[in-house]
């Protein structure tokens, strides 16, 4: 039953990543890459990851694909030309070397796990209401990082301004 | 319970969907998409190993990995706001000098 949740997601996810591609408008281009987050939340509630799921849903598909919808609305973009020539020939370069990538990732993983065999599965802690476990980390451990986070959310601020700015 | 591999699978997948997306692709927004898709992927690798190692450090990496997307997603835009308003086209291949 879990793995058959996970295959779902999945493959819900991996699809629609697909679909991205397929797409020659952004904005359907847009909407896969919403349902590609929405699955991966699902996959992060699997794992018990309910604060990032969350946050998934909130930043990712509540923030920045609104941004981006907002954007392609706002230019009016068209559908993509189809290029001759050039283009195609990376098409067909860049699909075997998008499966090879794949199977470097694969390899290497296999590799640098499989004499450890991941013994620690079973050791899993209950992980479960791990918002507040997150905060605690993040007001602690790693308190710095978390300052030089809001500076650099400031610094996208302004920089996001000076950039859409007709004349400053 | 899942194998870790299932996942890093599923990452790397995804990771190379971005990857050739943002070869192929001639739009600036989806090529700008394919980059936020690769950035997910390694949030699922990173929410992996930390399930897998019972460590929060993995969560809260992604935390800061959406910190930083958001960031980049509202300068990236606005670069192809000031972008669209110079050259009127969101074409790649015809946005290829640095001044004029």
């Amino acid at each position: 039953m879990e793995i058959a949740i996970f295959l779902l997601f999945a493959g819900v996810a991996i699809v629609s990543a697909a679909n991205i591609l397929i797409q020659r408008h952004p904005i359907y281009s847009a909407l896969s890459l919403i349902v590609t987050f929405i699955a991966l939340a699902g996959i992060y509630i699997q794992m018990h990851a309910e604060f990032i799921a969350v946050m998934q849903i909130v930043v990712y598909t509540g923030a920045i694909m609104v941004l981006f919808i907002f954007v392609i609305m706002l230019l009016n973009v068209g559908a993509e030309q189809r290029v001759p020539d050039r283009v195609h020939v990376v098409k067909y370069f860049g699909l075997p070397l998008a499966g090879l990538l794949v199977v470097e990732i694969g390899l290497i993983v296999s590799h640098a796990f499989s004499s450890e065999g991941i013994s620690v599965e079973s050791a899993s802690i209950n992980l479960t209401g791990n918002a507040q476990m997150i905060g605690k980390a993040l007001y602690t451990q790693y308190a710095l990082p978390f300052e030089v986070t809001s500076i650099l959310l400031l610094v996208a601020i302004v920089g996001a301004i000076v950039m859409a700015k007709k004349e400053l | 319970m899942i194998p870790l591999g299932f996942y890093l699978v599923v990452s790397a997948i995804l990771f190379a969907i971005g990857a050739y997306g943002f070869l192929i692709k001639r739009n600036i927004i989806t090529i700008f998409m394919c980059i936020e898709l690769m950035l997910n992927a390694v949030n699922l690798s990173f929410v992996a190993f930390a399930r897998f190692y019972s460590l929060l450090d993995g969560q809260v990496f992604v935390f800061f990995v959406m910190a930083v997307a958001a960031a980049e997603a509202a300068v990236g835009l606005g670069i192809i706001v000031a972008l669209f308003r110079n050259r009127q086209t969101l074409n790649v291949d015809e946005t290829n000098l640095m001044k004029w």
